[in-house]
């Protein structure tokens, strides 16, 4: 079992995360619907997006393995991980093989989900993370709240508070830029020094081989070029049939995310240094990860999952996470795509409990630029939460059920096709409302939020309608 | 919008009312029914129907909200417009039964059906072309979207149409119009706390507006905002602003 009840409650009694997220989410939001002005525009690019991931995933292991025919071919080693273990140990075995000590890493949301941090540092490696906001967290120990934001859950004076105490020699100051220019300090040389370097991958080209990274810092150029080694991670998802299919959905994920045209620096990765060259890396390696994504890929309606950029809009426009922030789903992904993904990664036992996370209001649905449903899918996956069948595509089904709240639902089913017990139902309402406990069931909880009991009407509109004369047929 | 809709002026629909406003708000439902008679349309509301089956639904018990869903389906069986007052409900209906019944041999009445439903406001403008004569003092209102209504069934500007109708009515909008109140069905009961933290949000949102009432299609928003201005009435933490289902308005603002 989860606890995101617990986590999100410790969550909402926090002021400053609150104002810190609302204020985030608002300039994000405004930023990108500037972008997004264009409604036609707007119409025509999603689709076309959604196109683009609908007809990679329909031939996705064709794709994958052309994928990686097309990378060896020009250099770069492909390694396949059916697990976030395997995919562990086999950048450990990378790292080892070179006697590597440090790693610079890009931001990476699939190393989030290896744990990759920790587990290199069980075995004597330092993981430092370069992404600005990925460093303000390491340094205080804290893993991501948003997947393209990391440290968003901070303000300005957190931030300056804590890079006084944990970066040597630092003077106190809110000054963003001299803020920004001690983490470069600190960055640069660990940049020279490092041993290997680890990135993320936006988009892998099927037809060229090509590793696409799109960042605003310089950090994934300098992680992906300066060390001798690089080492490429990948959901299995992130591949595309043609070089054509990227620039539609960088436009999209750039606007999606940041409210940006496009990011300072869009890398296209398509082998190591070659003879003759100045620079990049000796060695390239893509690790590519499943991790459960087969397990959705076999279910038509899931698989939509796998159509996700990773643009992070789906939590910029969630009014649960506004609300809670990152940390209370305890999840490398949070928010909306995390509310679907994670029960499809880890379980419904773990995380069954993020679909309910939703007041299904569609937000996230109305901003994703493949259109991924995801409200639809967050009520596929209570369903499976909810009902054991041997079948299922997801791990643990049935996890979620409760004795109480399937007979509840029966018993509510039964009355709702029954005429007779319905009516007689809105007419004890309606009668024994003002004897009825403030707070029982249901109504109980209704009212931890904040709230007074509702009050059923004395006459319910069957009977009203039917004392009017209104004809039944 | 509801595709094969005719949108010439039916003789004859089906009014489905909803389990909230059978219940709790039931003014509104009548107010409604009341608007449509008094255009010469014929409303039948068949006696047996309950809920759309929505909550079921949402909680992933489709079996149990199938069985509701196919009762309505067979009740309503003539080839009238079903005339819903709620975004959420009709979104269900319209969108929602379809694939409920993939698969179904009984799936071509559910989609036939679906075809029927229109909500409310997208009716009383689209359809009826309402004509409202104010009779009512000048007031200064604020309306609430619900999210079903606009991004399930594609209500945009028909509520507020119908309210730039009212001559003597002044809309001041919300500032966060399109995020949701908190209600969200079930999920108002399973995570109280913060469904309450956006009801907190949204009631602010309403104050700020200095309307004296707050107006929406849909009951469901309606019951969470209203009663959580009376929790915060009873703690001194500001006064109830009266909130009530369009329909209603309409109808007091016209009647008399
Ligand atoms: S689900 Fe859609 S909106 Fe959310 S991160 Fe993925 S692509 Fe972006």
């Amino acid at each position: 079992m989860g606890n995101f009840g617990p986590a999100a409650r410790e969550a909402l009694k926090d002021g400053q995360l609150r104002s810190n997220f609302r204020r985030a989410m608002d300039g994000l939001m405004s930023k990108r619907a500037a972008l997004f002005a264009d409604q036609d525009e707007w119409t025509r690019l999603r689709a076309l997006g959604e196109s683009i991931k609908a007809r990679a995933l329909a031939q996705l292991p064709e794709l994958l393995e052309k994928l990686e025919a097309n990378c060896r071919k020009n250099g770069i080693q492909v390694h396949w991980a059916e697990t976030t273990a395997q995919a562990n140990d086999i950048i450990l075995g990378l790292l080892q093989k070179r006697g590597a000590k440090t790693l610079v890493k890009g931001k990476s949301m699939v190393s989030e989900e290896m744990h990759l941090n920790a587990f290199l540092e069980g075995h004597g490696i330092e993981a430092l993370e370069t992404d600005l906001g990925e460093y303000v967290i390491q340094l205080d120990h804290e893993a991501p709240s948003h997947i393209i934001m990391p440290a968003i859950h901070k303000n300005k004076q957190q931030i300056a508070r804590l890079f006084s105490e944990k970066i040597k020699e630092a003077q106190y100051t809110e000054d963003v830029d001299a803020l920004t220019g001690m983490a470069r300090q600190v960055l640069r040389r660990k940049f020279r020094e490092a041993d290997a370097g680890l990135s993320g991958v936006n988009f892998a080209v099927a037809e060229t081989g090509t590793l696409c990274l799109v960042e605003n810092e310089g950090n994934g150029r300098l992680c992906t070029t300066v060390p001798p080694l690089h080492i490429a991670v990948m959901g299995l998802e992130k591949v595309v049939e043609r070089l054509e299919d990227v620039p539609p959905l960088i436009s999209l994920l750039t606007r999606s995310a940041t409210g940006q045209p496009i990011t300072t620096y869009v890398n296209m990765i398509t082998s190591p240094r070659r003879p003759g060259e100045k620079d990049g890396p000796e060695e390239v390696h893509l690790v590519i990860l499943d991790n459960g994504r087969s397990r959705s890929y076999s279910d038509e309606q899931l698989r939509r999952t796998l159509q996700c950029i990773r643009c992070g809009a789906c939590m910029n426009h969630c009014p649960v996470y506004t609300r809670v922030g990152g940390h209370a789903y305890n999840a490398p992904y949070p928010g909306p795509i995390g509310k679907i993904l994670m029960p499809q990664i880890e379980g419904m036992e773990a995380k069954g409990e993020l679909a309910h996370a939703s007041s299904l209001c569609n937000a996230c649905v109305e901003v994703c630029p493949v259109k991924i449903p995801i409200a639809e899918l967050l009520v596929r996956l209570r369903t499976e939460g909810a009902h054991a069948r041997a079948d299922a595509p997801v791990l643990q089904p049935g996890a979620e059920r409760s004795t109480a709240e399937a007979l509840a639902w029966k018993m509510w089913s039964r009355m709702a096709t029954s005429p007779t017990a319905w009516k007689m139902a809105g007419t004890m309402a309606g009668t024994f409302d003002p004897l009825m406990p403030e707070a029982f069931g249901p109504l109980a909880d209704w009212k931890k939020g904040g709230r007074t009991r509702p009050r059923f009407a004395k006459k319910s509109l069957h009977r009203l309608l039917r004392d009017k004369g209104v004809p039944d047929a | 919008m509801s595709g094969s809709m005719a949108t010439t002026k039916p003789s004859t629909v089906y009014f489905f009312g909803t389990c909230i406003i059978d219940l709790v708000y039931p003014q509104a439902g009548l107010s409604a029914v009341n608007l449509l008679e008094r255009e010469g349309i014929r409303v039948v509301f068949p006696q047996g129907q309950s809920c759309c089956g929505q909550p079921a639904y949402n909680c992933g018990y489709p079996d149990e909200a199938r069985a509701v869903a196919r009762h309505q389906v067979e009740l309503f069986h003539q080839p009238w417009p079903v005339v819903v007052p709620s975004g959420s409900c009709a979104g269900m209906m319209a969108k929602h039964y379809p694939s409920l019944f993939k698969g179904d041999p009984f799936l071509p009445r559910v989609e036939n059906f679906s075809s029927r439903v229109i909500e409310l406001t997208q009716f009383l403008v689209n359809v009826l072309d309402l004509k409202l004569e104010d009779k009512g003092e000048p007031v200064k209102v604020t309306w609430h979207s619900s999210c079903h209504s606009m991004r399930e069934m594609g209500v945009g500007d028909e509520p507020k149409e119908l309210l730039r109708r009212l001559s003597n009515v002044e809309l001041q909008e919300l500032k966060r119009e399109r995020e949701c109140c908190g209600f969200g069905g079930t999920f108002s009961v399973r995570h109280p706390e913060i469904s309450a933290a956006m009801a907190e949000d949204k009631v602010a949102d309403i104050r700020a507006t200095g309307a004296k009432t707050v107006l929406s299609g849909d009951c469901g928003c309606l019951m969470n905002i209203g009663t959580r201005m009376e929790a915060d009435a009873k703690e001194a933490r500001g006064e109830v602003i009266d909130g009530k289902h369009i329909a209603e308005f309409l109808w007091e603002r016209t009647n008399g």
